[in-house]
C-alpha cells in the first residue's frame, strides 16, 4: 500500500509481489535459457526452449505458492513428509518389481522424484517438528533422535536407488535445520569427527562401484584422463581456456565438439564460463548469493520459529545445490551428479528450487504483513 | 518459558548469522577456485583446449628424387594408393584381416605378414596392408569402410627404383620407421601413414637432404574424431634432388653384364674420382624392400650363397692377389730398382725352410720388371720382397689409396689391412718375417682390401693423381691434385699394364675392339682354401671339381685409354673360378669398358651374351622367386623386425668368413700360389 507507484496504477495484488527477487530469478533463469541455447549450438527447440516454458510455469506456481499463508505449510509440514516417504517407498517397490534401479514415479503428465521432493519437505518437517517440541527439551536426547529419524529413513532409501548427491543433500538440509534449532553445538563437531572417520570406511564399503570410482577419481583426475576423470579433466579445461571474458557466446569449442560431456546438465556451468568467462561465473555467484542472504534475512525477520527455521533451512537447501555443483563442476568436489539450479537442463531441480522460493516469498510476505500491523 | 522462547529466539539469530557466515566464506572459495582456473591456469587450458580441438595430421613429403650424373632418375616417386591398419581402431582382429583377404584378393603369404606385424603393433603406428594398390581395389576398400574399422585407404607416393636391383646397394631402399626410432625422435611425422625413411646406403645417409618438410593439415574435430572443418592446409615441401656421380646407363650395363656371378665393379673417373658405376651383384630389388619384403623372399635372400644383402663393394673384403703386382712394381721403381733388371724364375722360390710355388709350375725364366707383371710371375715378385722387406712396399701401397676409408654415403664400410711390420706387431705381438713380406708381395697373407680401394689403386696409378672417390655432384669437380710421383714411373706401369692386355699377358681376352683406345689391366685370383702338400702331389683339383664355396676367387683391374688413362675399374667374382669364360673377369671388363667408348657396341655384344645365363637380372630374379616359392613347403619364418639390422649382420658374417678363409692359415704354409693364370 505504500507502493511508490500507488495503488491505481497497479493492481495491488501485483504490486506487492516481492519484484527485486523475482527479477534475480528471472535473471539467473533467462541467463541459464542462453547458456543451453549456446549448448545447442544454437538449436533453441532442444533444450532451452522446453526448459524455458518449464521455468516460467514454475515461476507462475511459486508465485501461487506465495499467496499460501505460512500457517498452511507448518500444518502440512509433517503429512507432506509423510506422503513423501510413502512415494519413496513406493518407487523403491516399483523398482524392485520391475527388476532394476527407478528414481521416479510416472504420474502421466510429470514424472515426479519422490526424493527431490524430499529436500524441501525434510527441512519444512524439522522446522516443524522443533516449532512443535518444548524449547526446553532443546539440549535433551528428545529433540536429536526423532530427527536423526526422520533424516536418516529418506535418506537411507535414497541412497538404496542409489543415489549419493540427492541422499547427501537431504542429510545436509537436515542437520542445517537442526543446527538452526539450537540442538549443541558439540554434536555438530562430534559428528564431523565421527564423518571424517566414516568417510572411508563408506567409501570402501557402502557405495557401489561408479560411485566409488567418482570419489577416487576425485581424488586424482589425471589417474584416468580418458576414464571416470574425463568429465572433471574436460570441465577444468572448458573453465579454464574461457580465462576473464571468455570466448564469446556460441564460441565455446569444449561444449561444442562434445569433448564436455553433459555440458547442458550437470556441467553446465562449465560451458557457461567457456564462454562468459570469469565474469560470468562471479555473476551467477553473486546472483545466488543475494539470492540465498534474501532467504535467510526472510528466516531472520520471521517471527514464528517454523517460519525461521524454515526460511533458513530452503534457503541452505539452495545453497548446497549451487555451492556441489560449483565445487564439483571445478574439480573441488566428487562428480554426485547435482545439476546446477535454473542454469542445468531439466525440470526437477527447477522445480525444487522454485517451490523453495515460493515457500520462502509466502513467509516474507506474511513477514511484511505482520510488520505492518 | 518465555525467558527460554527469547534465548531461541537469539540463538536461532546468531546460528542463522553463522550459517549465513559460512555460505558467504564457501562463495569466496568457489570464486577464487573460477579466478585460480580462468585466470591463472588460463594459458595450460586454453593449449588444452585448443589440442582438444585441433587435430594436425601430416602429409608425408615427397622424398627427394636421386639421379645421375645426367639427370637420369634413380629414384623416385610414383602416385600410389595403399590401405593402412590403425591397430587402436580396430575392434575385431580376425574378422578384419578375414574381410580385407577378400576384398584386397590378399595371398596366403601377405596375410601371414599381416598377422605378424598386428602381433607386433603397438597401437599407435599403422600397419601397411598393401601398398602400390590398383585403382579398383582401392575403390572395392574404399567404399567398405564403414564396416571395417581401423582400416585407413590413402593416396600418396611410393619410391620407385627404375634399375630395381642394379641399384640396390648403391642407393639402398626406404622403409617405415622403426618402433625404436619413433621412440627416440617423438617425432610424429614417422608414424605418419606413408611415411618412409632411408634404411641403408645413401638413402639412408642423406635422408636430412631427400626427406623434405612434411606438409600439414590443420582441422576442428569433435570428440567422436569427426572432422567439421579444415582449418588450414600446408603443403609439403619435397626432398632435395641429389645428383650422383653414377652414370645410370652404366650401372645398369654393369649390374646385367655381372651375369649370374657373385660379384662387383666399381667404375672410376681417374681424374677427378667420380664414381661412375658401383655394382654388387646379385642384389635385393629396393622396389620389394620398400614396399615391405615378403617373408619368402627375405629368405630367399639370407639363404643365397651370392648374398644378395651386402654390398660386396664396401662390405667385401678380398685378398687381392695379383691385381697388386703392378703397384708392386711402381713400389720399386720408386725404390731405385730398375725395370730392367731381371730375376730368374724357376717355378718356385725357397725362403728359409719352406718352397713359395710360382702359379708357372716350370717357370718363367728370366723376367724383368714388364714381364714380370705382364706374366704375372709370382717368384720375381717373392725374390724382390725377399730382400727389400714388405715395409718398402707398404708405404706405396698406402699412397695408392688401400688400407684407408674413403668418405662415401655409406653406414658401414669395410676397409681391410694393409700390413708391415709395426701392424703385425701391434696386432699379433710377433715380428714380422721374410715369408709374411713374400706372401704380401703377391697380394696374399694378411694383405685384404675391398673392391672400391682396388679401383681407386688403380686410378690412382693411371694418372698418379691423388684421388678420392666421390659420390655426390654437388659442385664443381675438379681434377684430383698430383701425388708427386715420377711421371716416368707412370709411364712404365701403364707400359707394364698394357702388356698383360695387349703384350701376351693373361689377360689378352680383355682387349677392346675400338680403334686408338687400349686397355690396360691386371689379373688377379684370390684362394680361398689351403692346398695341402698331399693334394699338391696328386695334382691340384681344378676349380670346376670344386663346390661353388671353395672357388677362387677371380679378379680383375684396368683403366683405359691405356695411354693417357680416363677410367679405371675394378671387378671382383666371389668363387667364379674362371669356370665360365664368357663371365669371367677380362671379357666381362672388356664390354663394361667398351661402354665407355662405344655405347652400340657395348649393347650388342650384351644382347648376344645375356640368353646364355637366362636373361637380365629382372627376369633371373623372378624366376629364383618362382623356383624356391616352389620348393618352400613350410610357411616361412617371419622376416625379422629390422630388417635393415639384420642385413648388415648377414654383410658382417659374409665379411668375416671372407677374412678367415683368405687371410687365416695359408700365409703359414707357404703353399700358395697361383694356380691358374
Amino acid at each position: 500500500m505504500n507502493n511508490t507507484l500507488g495503488p491505481g496504477l497497479v493492481p495491488s495484488p501485483i504490486a506487492q509481489l516481492p519484484w527485486r527477487i523475482i527479477l534475480l530469478v528471472v535473471a539467473i533463469g533467462v541467463f541459464g535459457l542462453l547458456v543451453l541455447y549456446s549448448a545447442a549450438s544454437g538449436d533453441i527447440r532442444k533444450w532451452a526452449m522446453p526448459q524455458g516454458i518449464r521455468f516460467f510455469a514454475f515461476l507462475a506456481m511459486a508465485i501461487v505458492l506465495s499467496r499460501i499463508p505460512e500457517s498452511f505449510w507448518a500444518m502440512g509440514a509433517l503429512p507432506g513428509y509423510v506422503a513423501i516417504l510413502v512415494m519413496l517407498i513406493g518407487v523403491e517397490l516399483l523398482g524392485a518389481v520391475a527388476g532394476g534401479s527407478q528414481r521416479w514415479l510416472d504420474l502421466g503428465i510429470i514424472r515426479l522424484q519422490p526424493s527431490e521432493l524430499m529436500k524441501p519437505a525434510i527441512v519444512l518437517a524439522l522446522a516443524r517438528f522443533y516449532e512443535v517440541l518444548p524449547a526446553g527439551e532443546i539440549r535433551r536426547f528428545a529433540a536429536i533422535w526423532p530427527a536423526a529419524v526422520m533424516i536418516g529413513v529418506p535418506a537411507a532409501l535414497v541412497m538404496l536407488q542409489p543415489d549419493l548427491g540427492t541422499a547427501l543433500m537431504i542429510v545436509a538440509g537436515g542437520i542445517t535445520v537442526m543446527f538452526l534449532a539450537g540442538v549443541p553445538l558439540r554434536l555438530f563437531i562430534g559428528g564431523a569427527l565421527a564423518i571424517a572417520v566414516a568417510v572411508p570406511l563408506i567409501v570402501n564399503f557402502v557405495l557401489h562401484d561408479y560411485q566409488r570410482n567418482r570419489v577416487l577419481t576425485f581424488l586424482n583426475p589425471e589417474a584416468d584422463p580418458l576414464g571416470t576423470g574425463y568429465h572433471i579433466s574436460q570441465s577444468k579445461i572448458a573453465i579454464g581456456s574461457g580465462g576473464i571474458f571468455g570466448k564469446g557466446f556460441l564460441n565455446g569449442t569444449q561444449s561444442h565438439l562434445d569433448y564436455l560431456p553433459e555440458g547442458h546438465t550437470d556441467f553446465a556451468l562449465a560451458t557457461m564460463m567457456e564462454e562468459w568467462g570469469l565474469m560470468g561465473g562471479l555473476f551467477v555467484i553473486i546472483a545466488y548469493l543475494m539470492l540465498i542472504r534474501w532467504g535467510i534475512g526472510v528466516g531472520v525477520r520471521a517471527q514464528s520459529r517454523f517460519a525461521r527455521l524454515a526460511a533458513a533451512g530452503l534457503s541452505t537447501t539452495i545453497f548446497f545445490y549451487v555451492a556441489i555443483n560449483m565445487a564439483m563442476v571445478m574439480g573441488l568436489a566428487p562428480v554426485v551428479g547435482i545439476p546446477l539450479p535454473l542454469i542445468s537442463f531439466g525440470g526437477t531441480a527447477q522445480m525444487t528450487v522454485l517451490i523453495c522460493i515460493g515457500i520462502l516469498m509466502s513467509i516474507d510476505r506474511q513477514n511484511r504483513r505482520i510488520t505492518r500491523w | 518459558m518465555r525467558i527460554t522462547e527469547a534465548a531461541q529466539s537469539y540463538s536461532f539469530s546468531r546460528r542463522a548469522m553463522m550459517l549465513g557466515g559460512i555460505q558467504g566464506a564457501v562463495g569466496l572459495v568457489l570464486a577464487g577456485r573460477m579466478a585460480y582456473l580462468s585466470v591463472f591456469e588460463n594459458e595450460r587450458y586454453r593449449l588444452l583446449a585448443e589440442s582438444n580441438r585441433i587435430n594436425l595430421s601430416l602429409t608425408p613429403p615427397r622424398r627427394g628424387w636421386i639421379v645421375d650424373r645426367n639427370g637420369k632418375p634413380l629414384a623416385i616417386n610414383r602416385t600410389a594408393f595403399r590401405v593402412d591398419l590403425i591397430p587402436d581402431r580396430i575392434e575385431d582382429k580376425a574378422k578384419l584381416v578375414g574381410q580385407l583377404r577378400d576384398v584386397l584378393a590378399l595371398t596366403p603369404e601377405e596375410v601371414a605378414r599381416l598377422e605378424t606385424d598386428l602381433k607386433r603393433s603397438r597401437g599407435f603406428q599403422p600397419i601397411p596392408v598393401v601398398e602400390n594398390l590398383d585403382w579398383e581395389r582401392y575403390a572395392a576398400v574404399s567404399v567398405r569402410l564403414p564396416d571395417m574399422p581401423g582400416v585407413s585407404p590413402t593416396q600418396g607416393f611410393a619410391r620407385y627404383y627404375p634399375l630395381g636391383a642394379g641399384v640396390g646397394h648403391l642407393l639402398g631402399y626406404v622403409g617405415v620407421a622403426s618402433q625404436a626410432q619413433y621412440q627416440r625422435d617423438k617425432d610424429p611425422l614417422l608414424i605418419a601413414p606413408g611415411f618412409k625413411l632411408g634404411k641403408d646406403g645413401v638413402e639412408k645417409t642423406l635422408e636430412d637432404r631427400l626427406r623434405g618438410v612434411p606438409g600439414a593439415k590443420r582441422v576442428e574435430v569433435t570428440a567422436r574424431g569427426k572432422v567439421v572443418r579444415e582449418l588450414e592446409t600446408r603443403a609439403d615441401r619435397p626432398g632435395e634432388t641429389v645428383k650422383l656421380t653414377i652414370d645410370a646407363g652404366l650401372q645398369e650395363y654393369v649390374a646385367r653384364r655381372l651375369a649370374d656371378n657373385s660379384g662387383s665393379v666399381v667404375v672410376l673417373d681417374c681424374i677427378n674420382g667420380d664414381v661412375l658405376a658401383m655394382v654388387s651383384m646379385p642384389a635385393y630389388d629396393p622396389n620389394s624392400f620398400s614396399d615391405g619384403i615378403s617373408q619368402s623372399e627375405w629368405k630367399m635372400l639370407s639363404e643365397d650363397d651370392h648374398v644378395p644383402l651386402m654390398n660386396k663393394v664396401l662390405q667385401g673384403l678380398y685378398p687381392p692377389g695379383s691385381t697388386v703386382k703392378p703397384m708392386h712394381a711402381l713400389a720399386l721403381l720408386q725404390n731405385g730398382i730398375s725395370p730392367s733388371q731381371t730375376v730368374h724364375c724357376g717355378g718356385s722360390l725357397r725362403v728359409g725352410n719352406r718352397n713359395f710355388h710360382c702359379h708357372k709350375r716350370g717357370g718363367h725364366g728370366a723376367v724383368d720388371m714388364t714381364r714380370a707383371v705382364a706374366q704375372s710371375c709370382d717368384v720375381y715378385f717373392y725374390s724382390m720382397a725377399r730382400d727389400l722387406g714388405y715395409d718398402t712396399f707398404a708405404k706405396t701401397v698406402r699412397q695408392m689409396g688401400l688400407g684407408a676409408r674413403y668418405d662415401l654415403p655409406y653406414a658401414s664400410q669395410s676397409f681391410g689391412t694393409v700390413p708391415d711390420s709395426a701392424w703385425k706387431l701391434k696386432k699379433y705381438k710377433q715380428k714380422w718375417t721374410v715369408a709374411d713380406s713374400v706372401n704380401a708381395s703377391i697380394g696374399q697373407g694378411y694383405v685384404l682390401v675391398n673392391p672400391m680401394q682396388l679401383a681407386v689403386m688403380t686410378a690412382r696409378m693411371a694418372q698418379g693423381r691423388a684421388i678420392v672417390p666421390r659420390l655426390l655432384l654437388d659442385g664443381p669437380h675438379n681434377p684430383a691434385p698430383s701425388l708427386g710421383i715420377d711421371p716416368e714411373h707412370i709411364q712404365k706401369v701403364r707400359e707394364t699394364m698394357w702388356a698383360v692386355v695387349n703384350g701376351g699377358g693373361t689377360a689378352g681376352r680383355a682387349r677392346l675392339d675400338i680403334p686408338g683406345v687400349e686397355m690396360a689391366g691386371k689379373t688377379g685370383t684370390a684362394q680361398v682354401r689351403a692346398i695341402t702338400a698331399a693334394e699338391r702331389a696328386r695334382g691340384v683339383l681344378s676349380n670346376n671339381q670344386l663346390p661353388f664355396k671353395l672357388r677362387d676367387h677371380t679378379l680383375f683391374v684396368c683403366f683405359a685409354p691405356a695411354d693417357n688413362p680416363r677410367y679405371a675399374m675394378s671387378i671382383v667374382l666371389e668363387h667364379h673360378g674362371h669356370v665360365n669364360a664368357i663371365t669371367d673377369v677380362a671379357p666381362t671388363a672388356k664390354d663394361i669398358m667398351t661402354y665407355l667408348f662405344d655405347r652400340e657396341k657395348a649393347i650388342a655384344a650384351l644382347a648376344a651374351l645375356e640368353p646364355t645365363w637366362g636373361g637380365d637380372y629382372k627376369t633371373r630374379a623372378a624366376k629364383q622367386a618362382a623356383d624356391f616359392r616352389a620348393t618352400q613347403a613350410a610357411p616361412p619364418p617371419p622376416v625379422p623386425e629390422d630388417a635393415e639390422a639384420a642385413a648388415s649382420n648377414v654383410a658382417a658374417s659374409e665379411a668375416a668368413n671372407a677374412t678367415a678363409t683368405a687371410g687365416g692359415d695359408v700365409a703359414e704354409t707357404g703353399s700358395r700360389g697361383e694356380p691358374s693364370e
